[in-house]
């Protein structure tokens, strides 16, 4: 018992010269930045909280996200940064919990000091940490691709300028999944907001398009196992329409094979499906011949454009979507550009405002709400597309593709007109 | 579909899970059993064993089945050492302490998590089955891989069972198990039975985690689960009893496979835990345990 006594005293009076030590050190750090910073605030780098999905069930996202923020970030700099001050991004990891996600946003605006938050991506972190931003009157720029924002349930800080929301990309391809692949539907989808805003959204598109959802079958995120939600598809089914986001997903397609083979229903996808996973993967064959919707193409297609090809060079992904010098790394293309144009954007607005500093934060909401357009071109590789400054929402063009060789091809493209709706309220309404 | 080949859907689901699940919780009883210790790493050395089974399975060129096959084999090893590793340098200093052990492997929990996400990253990755004999019933097709798990799994459980009964090693484990200090007595090395255990018990968690990454690709959350389900089966069947170990995991596999099927699986993981809550309240030893002494 006394020796215990002795060792827990060692162990604190350690612990303790330890968190001197740290204190310390960080003053030290801390004191000359807090200098320069309040001498010459021209040039100090205008500061990005990257809101990154490190760990936790979005961790392959995350990665990617990183890594095309990280290009993005690097041209925006080499080319003079924004207002001419340079464009620092510091990464916080918010375990892709949405609890986390809106200490991270807090800690954004205490700790670092931020100008923005920017690039979460799931739904249930951005509608956990959007409340936080409101509050603390941070803008914050998420690419996410869920209806939330555009619901106009969110508030006004919060935008979704680089990449289209789900609500737009069924409507803009339910006309094309009814006359090419088939009518009576059979939908799978992740139980939680973005398997919500499918089967919400699709259901009554592809009945304006005289077709019909027979069967609903929500599925846990967390699942691993999904043979057993297979009886639940009615033999009458001709689409199989799935979207399943999470480490599960290939399971989910295999299984999908064994319980089929290859007397199957048509299927369409969502790539989300199989984002970071290689369609070449073993047990994937079955997939040959089925429909996937991209944002935007994951295999190099032969109409690509010059600023597709140096956006992808810029990136560091192959013609098949992969790693350069990594073929099994694969990456989530039909996402991630919505970082590179979501930064380029927020570029944009920022000079539009004059932005200087956090003060400038309603200035730089206003001057958002502003853009009605991007143009196609290096800082919107994916496409062009409108903005909706009402309901902070941008719309653009969606690929169908098909697997063909164990690859992802282009067989559609759709219009921005294809995907507008009537918006559902009106951000700007909302004091700042 | 109609009743009968729904529910047959049902229970062969249902034994997979069973199969996988009695070899992982087969391994926490056997570390609680003898030495005394709750291991909350435990569903990580199942993390491990599948991620490893990756990287030897990728490593491996030629037939699926070879780099399935050396995966079975050093997969188990590798992990084995790990935990042998853990066990010198982490739960010997603690004494074995449950309290301190407690502690002790949830830092190896995360540690391990996190250096797997490290060193092999966040994304799901599949290892190629052996083979891939797909079983063509009239209503719906199979996998035959799955199968073979059940009865792989099961000559497994008889293997252990003939150990731990019949031959000497067993007999010394169980002596452990029965009075340390006696066993210590008589000559037993009670510290190497300890570590011998604790590699055994990862090495089964490792075993069912390379049967399973064909079915479930490997990924560095994959152990959550296991660990939780495994502690489900440990504390119906009575910690320590093999005999309850497998009756408990054939119990809730299937149930789980049944119950998800036919309703939900929420439901099924809600009875899951209710059938806990009733053992503990009328039942604390278990199906099969016996009451401490």
């Amino acid at each position: 018992m006394i020796d215990k006594n002795r060792n827990s005293g060692l162990l604190s009076l350690n612990r303790r010269t330890a968190l001197q030590g740290l204190a310390a050190s960080a003053g030290l750090m801390a004191a000359p930045g807090f200098v320069r910073y309040s001498q010459a605030q021209s040039s100090a780098p205008i500061k990005i909280g990257f809101q990154a999905h490190r760990t936790g069930i979005g961790a392959a996202y995350g990665r990617w996200y990183e890594k095309t923020t990280a290009a993005a970030l690097k041209l925006i700099n080499e080319a003079g940064g924004i207002n001419g001050r340079p464009v620092e991004i510091i990464t916080e990891d918010d375990g892709t919990d949405p609890k986390r996600g809106a200490e991270v946003v807090g800690k954004f605006a205490s700790q670092h000091k931020t100008d923005i938050v920017f690039g979460t991506l799931f739904s249930h972190v951005v509608i956990g940490s959007a409340p936080t931003a409101g509050e603390l009157k941070m803008p914050y720029y998420v690419v996410s691709e869920g209806h939330h924002v555009a619901s106009t349930k969110m508030n006004r800080y919060c935008f979704q300028p680089g990449i289209t929301d789900v609500k737009s990309q069924v409507i803009s391809m339910a006309p094309w999944i009814a006359a090419n692949v088939g009518k009576k539907i059979t939908m799978i989808y992740p139980d939680f907001a973005f398997g919500h805003d499918h089967r919400d959204y699709f259901t009554p598109a592809i009945a304006a398009q005289g077709g019909e959802v027979i069967a609903q079958i929500p599925i846990p995120p967390t699942e691993s196992s999904f043979t057993r939600y297979f009886p639940q598809i009615p033999a009458e089914t001709e689409v199989i329409y799935h979207v399943m986001v999470g480490p599960a997903v290939l399971t989910f397609v295999k299984e999908l094979g064994e319980f089929y083979g290859s007397n199957r229903p048509q299927l369409f996808g969502f790539i989300d499906s199989l984002e970071a996973v290689d369609v070449a993967s073993p047990g994937l064959e079955f997939l040959e011949g089925s429909h996937f919707w991209e944002g935007m193409p994951r295999y190099l297609q032969p109409d690509a454009s010059d600023a597709v090809k140096a956006y992808r060079n810029a990136v560091g992904i192959d013609e098949n979507g992969a790693a350069v010098g990594d073929p099994k790394d694969v990456s989530t293309s039909a996402h991630m550009f919505g970082c590179w144009e979501t930064l380029y954007v927020v570029k944009q607005a920022m000079e539009g405002a004059g932005y200087k500093g956090p003060e400038d934060r309603g200035k730089l909401v206003e001057a958002t709400e502003a853009l009605t357009e991007f143009k196609e071109g290096p800082e919107h590789p994916q496409g062009d597309k409108t903005f909706n400054g009402k309901i902070h929402q941008c719309f653009g063009h969606q690929n169908i593709s098909v697997v063909e060789g164990g690859k992802l091809k282009v067989v559609h493209r759709t219009s921005i007109e294809d995907g507008l709706y009537e918006p559902e309220g009106d951000y700007t309404t909302q004091a700042l | 579909m109609s009743f009968g080949p729904h529910l047959l859907l049902a229970t062969l689901e249902g034994l997979v899970t069973s199969a996988v699940l009695a070899l992982t919780a087969l391994g926490l009883s056997l570390v609680f059993g003898v030495m005394r210790v709750v291991n909350v790493a435990h569903g990580e050395f199942f993390m491990l064993g599948a991620v490893l089974a990756w990287w030897i399975a990728s490593l491996a060129t030629g037939h699926p089945a070879v780099g399935f096959l050396l995966a079975l084999v050093v997969s188990p090893l590798i992990v084995g050492a790990v935990a042998l590793v853990a066990e010198r340098l982490v739960l010997r200093r603690l004494d074995y302490n449950p309290e301190a052990t407690i502690v002790a492997t949830i830092g190896m929990l995360y540690i391990i998590q996190q250096l797997a996400l490290t060193f092999y990253g966040p994304e799901a990755r599949p290892v190629e089955a052996p083979f891939s004999y797909r079983i063509l019933l009239p209503w719906f097709g199979y996998s035959g891989y799955k199968l073979s798990v059940i009865a792989f799994s099961a000559i497994l459980l008889l293997a252990t069972w003939f150990v731990l009964t019949r031959t000497k090693i067993g007999l010394v484990m169980r002596a452990t198990q029965y009075d340390r200090e006696t066993a210590q007595a008589f000559g037993i090395p009670v510290g190497r039975v300890y570590a011998g255990v604790f590699a055994l018990g990862a090495m089964l968690a490792a075993i069912a985690a390379v049967l399973i990454v064909p079915i479930q690709q490997a990924h560095y959350l994959m152990g959550l689960d296991p660990l939780l389900l495994s502690f489900i089966v440990v504390i119906i069947g009575g910690l320590g009893s093999l005999r309850g170990t497998v009756v408990a995991a054939v119990l809730i596999g299937l149930s789980d496979g049944i119950i998800s099927v036919f309703f939900s699986p929420t439901l099924a993981k809600i009875i899951a835990t209710l059938i806990v809550a009733m053992v503990l309240v009328f039942r604390p030893q278990g199906l099969f345990g016996t009451a401490a002494r």
